[in-house]
């Protein structure tokens, strides 16, 4: 009881922490600019309702009766929310602007509803407990019924975010019945909910089903997979055609980002390196392509004349980063790479090379791919071509990873002297990876380039290359489906939500922290990583169970 | 290949190369800019005394990195902003104090309070992030806690673009520290001064006291140590305490010569200190510091000696690329550093 009851205290302090941080950033104020759910629940208090769910959830779960579990939850709610109404009583009483930027009344109003003083004061911790509570009982129900809710929340907080795609699809009055101008009515809330629910109960119990039955070749390639499939090739086929221009844009840089991630993954999830610098490379693509093809260059190359160079240059850059890099380990090779991508970008920047490379306005002008007579011009005809770049570098991508050489990076990312001691060549192994991937990167930059017909040394600062490795971790180091994962969800969302732009890195960095804590093979893993990754005390003796043969 | 009797790969050969082109260039930019005399002696002493303060508060960040490194063979990506948290609590304070009118009343005083309260909300922040981020990490894989250092480095930095809004604030000015003194400005020989006295009671610390003692002994090797009765968490949370408030005390130093704070101001400092940690040998305590004086200097230096010779437009603009430069070049050739590692087992 009482170690149950200090934990409680310690998650409420903690959630108090996170609470008063999201509130001291600004996150809560610019966040409660959306109404997500009619015109009551914004994404801000959105925000506050998870954290106090979770704190009630966490408390509970750790107490081994349903009755201390349920106490937990009030006291770490409580707490939490006492922390909350302890920042507004400190912002109405003191001068707190003065050193923190966001704790104005206008914060305050938003914490306590609008009430007067210490009504107001209350109200953070009623609902912080009241809230709890859920979480709490949320805790206490059986696995399959939490799962279900879970899901289906998360479903409408999804169509919600989702608003601006979903609501462009539906017919004019049908959208206004489900969607507010920027998110559910509470119509739409309630029929997702309802909908949603049973949909994911009978998924969830069919899968259950599924799984006691003996896997099957058959049950792999089931006609539903195929179905969904071939609805998946039609959706991104025709994308451009019934969505807005806005979200060609979004899907874009989605695609240019999954093509860097493919690049990067090779290096860090197959060979295990970790490169901080990967926007040299993007950087080096897209500068060729405008140096090349700019009309106030030398060379007044084509569109598709420069897209080799591109590819090349950026491949020899890989290989004269990689030649020197090769022999340090780990962290050193983090920090190298991360100088040469400063290097890099201040070289850009500097006076030094303004006759070439236009210092700090950057080149114009650069030119479009042309085929026949056909121009790409809109983020629209950009969305094809960076769909075939997607799909040759995930056809490379995924036939490397079965390969020899794809074998010999992983070997060489498991133990680099063993890997050598069974015959492998270090040097030309990762400096391959780094070649290909810069490639890669190469290839992204020249669309890139092309695309927004403008290159400046700003859009090429290390935030991409943290972007790039961020939507890696995310999706989990290593995998491939992985990449596509981390690019819509670390990519697209924050394009989709323009509250978020602020907040992006902030998250990131948490996102990233808590993921290497509690999720470190990411959100669709690398089976073979996953267990590596997962386990974070070695046993003494290492011992791995004998692969089990394949049944036939 | 074999060349006196060490067998050679293609590619030390390139990396000989690209070496001895960057050495030569060096040299004739020197050769050049000394034939030409463009600076005189009187400006070359002031690159050089410019350079030693910047120097000593590389140093003192330096220390962080290599004494972290040294018990949890960790590079804490999250030091610099360590460092800038520390620079803007010194701010916060010192303008609340102009705004008293204490602090050109009571200068020294008022200085002392704020670096004190530097370092302790530095030394708070570095051991949160020990607590929460890399504690639980202890013993995962290495790429595990670099990506975790690199997620933590970017929320505390714009945790704090969050909390106190992205705009550059202007330091307030202490009158005590206006002027010349002997021809050098006085806030250089300050910032000289207490550089070296914190690099002087740090040394003392680790190799005085008992704690210092523990701290050695887990780097050298932290099993051994937590048998022979050294607390290691406790151990570790003090490194991080001590690196923190150093990393403080730089940030008051650091403000007190550029006068202006920003939340992204501890990404290059955090960098370039971390080169002079691995300059001096990372993990070595003296070699830090001797890291951070001759890194600070060479790149007070280096741009007018020998990339002015090169004829290099607005050479100033390149500092950094020297700094970089550097540390990719000596992560080349010379991992170990100067002084190298003092560590008894070859690291893995």
């Amino acid at each position: 009881m009482k170690t149950e009851l200090r934990t409680a205290l310690r998650i409420g302090l903690l959630g108090g922490l996170v609470a008063s941080h999201i509130c001291l950033v600004g996150m809560l104020e610019t966040f409660a600019k959306r109404n997500l759910i009619g015109d009551y629940l914004s994404m801000g208090y959105l925000l506050l309702l998870t954290l106090f769910l979770f704190v009630g959830y966490k408390a509970t779960q750790v107490a081994q009766k349903a009755a201390t579990g349920l106490l937990c939850a009030i006291i770490a709610g409580g707490i939490t929310g006492a922390s909350l109404s302890d920042l507004v009583f400190l912002t109405q009483n003191f001068q707190l602007r003065e050193i923190f930027a966001h704790a104005s009344p206008a914060l305050v109003k938003l914490l306590t509803l609008g009430q007067s003083k210490s009504l107001g004061l209350l109200i953070p911790i009623v609902s912080g407990i009241s809230w709890s509570l859920f979480g709490g009982f949320f805790a206490l129900l059986p696995k399959l019924w939490r799962r279900v809710l879970l899901n289906t929340l998360l479903l409408t907080l999804l169509l919600g975010l989702l608003r601006d795609i979903l609501n462009s699809l539906l017919p004019g009055d049908f959208g206004k019945t489900l969607f507010t101008s920027s998110g559910l009515t509470y119509i739409g809330a309630g029929s997702s909910l309802f909908c949603g629910g049973i949909l994911i109960w009978a998924f969830l119990t069919y899968r259950e089903q599924q799984k006691l039955k003996p896997e099957t070749s058959e049950s792999r390639n089931s006609p539903l997979q195929k179905l969904l499939f071939s609805l998946l090739i039609l959706f991104l086929l025709t994308f451009p055609l019934w969505s807005k221009s806005f979200l060609s844009n979004v899907a874009d840089s989605v695609g240019l980002y999954i093509i860097m991630g493919l690049g990067l993954n090779l290096v860090v999830g197959f060979a295990g390196m970790l490169d901080l610098g990967f926007v040299a490379f993007y950087a080096i693509g897209a500068y060729t392509m405008a140096v090349l093809t700019s009309p106030s260059g030398i060379f007044h190359f084509s569109f598709w004349q420069a897209l080799p160079f591109s590819m090349l240059i950026a491949m020899s850059g890989g290989i004269i980063l990689g030649l020197p890099i090769l022999r340090m380990r780990g962290d050193y090779l983090a920090i190298a790479t991360l100088g040469f991508g400063e290097i890099i970008r201040i070289l850009v920047i500097s006076d030094f090379l303004k006759p070439y490379l236009g210092g700090a306005q950057g080149i114009t002008n650069i030119g479009k791919p042309e085929i026949a007579q056909f121009t790409f011009k809109n983020p629209e005809h950009f969305y094809y071509l960076i769909l075939i770049g997607c799909l040759i570098a995930w056809f490379i991508a995924s036939r490397l990873k079965k390969s020899r050489l794809g074998r010999a990076w992983m070997a060489i990312r498991e133990d680099e002297d063993v890997a050598q001691a069974m015959g492998i060549n270090r040097v030309t192994t990762k400096l391959t990876a780094f070649a290909i991937g810069a490639l890669f990167g190469g290839l992204s930059g020249a669309i890139f380039a092309s695309m927004v017909d403008s290159v400046v040394p700003k859009s090429f600062d290390l935030l991409i290359s943290i972007n790039v490795l961020a939507l890696i971790i995310v999706g989990g180091i290593g995998s491939l489906p992985g990449v596509l994962v981390g690019a819509v969800v670390l990519v697209g969302l924050p394009e989709l939500l323009r509250e978020f732009q602020e907040y992006r890195l902030l998250v990131y960095g948490a996102v990233l922290v808590t993921m290497m804590l509690y999720r470190p093979e990411g959100l669709w893993p690398e089976v073979t990583l996953q267990h590596i990754l997962h386990k974070t005390a070695q046993p003494e003796f290492p011992v791995r169970p004998l692969p089990t043969p394949e049944k036939k | 290949m074999y060349l006196f009797g060490r067998r050679i790969d293609a590619s030390q050969i390139i990396v000989w190369i690209i070496g001895g082109v960057l050495f030569l260039l060096v040299l004739i930019g020197s050769i050049s800019t000394l034939l030409t005399e463009r600076y005189t002696v009187k400006q070359w002493l002031d690159f050089i005394i410019f350079g030693a303060a910047q120097g000593g508060i590389y140093a003192l960040i330096a220390l962080g990195y290599t004494m972290v490194y040294g018990v949890l063979r960790l590079i804490n990506f999250a030091h610099g902003e360590v460092f800038m948290s520390g620079a803007f609590s010194a701010y916060f304070l010192a303008a609340a104090l102009d705004k008293a009118m204490l602090l050109n009343r009571y200068p020294i005083p008022c200085l002392l309070v704020i670096a004190f309260l530097s370092a302790a909300v530095s030394a708070t922040v570095a051991v949160c992030l020990e607590r929460i981020a890399y504690r639980p990490l202890r013993r995962a894989p290495r790429l595990v806690n670099l990506i975790t250092a690199i997620g933590a480095s970017f929320f505390l930095q714009y945790t704090f673009r969050g909390l106190y809004g992205s705009g550059v604030e202007v330091y307030p000015d202490i009158a005590i520290l206006k002027g010349d003194f002997w021809g050098i400005r006085k806030t250089l020989l300050v910032v000289c001064g207490s550089a070296l006295a914190m690099l002087g009671i740090l040394y003392a610390f680790i190799q005085g006291t008992k704690t210092g003692r523990a701290i050695r002994a887990i780097s050298e090797d932290l099993e051994t140590a937590a048998l022979m009765g050294v607390d290691v968490d406790q151990t570790i949370a003090i490194t991080f305490a001590v690196g923190g408030s150093t990393a403080g005390i730089a940030g008051v130093l650091y403000a007190l010569i550029f006068s202006q704070v920003n939340f992204f101001m501890g990404f290059v400092p955090g960098m370039k200190a971390f080169t002079a940690a691995v300059m001096g040998g990372i993990g070595n305590v003296p070699g830090a510091a001797l890291g951070g004086f001759l890194l600070g200097i060479f790149e007070a230096v280096g741009p007018s000696l020998f990339l002015d010779g090169l004829g290099i437009p607005a050479a100033n603009q390149l500092k950094d690329v020297i700094a970089f430069t550097l540390l990719v070049l000596i992560l080349i050739f010379r991992p170990t550093g100067l002084l190298g590692e003092r560590l008894a087992v070859k690291r893995t």
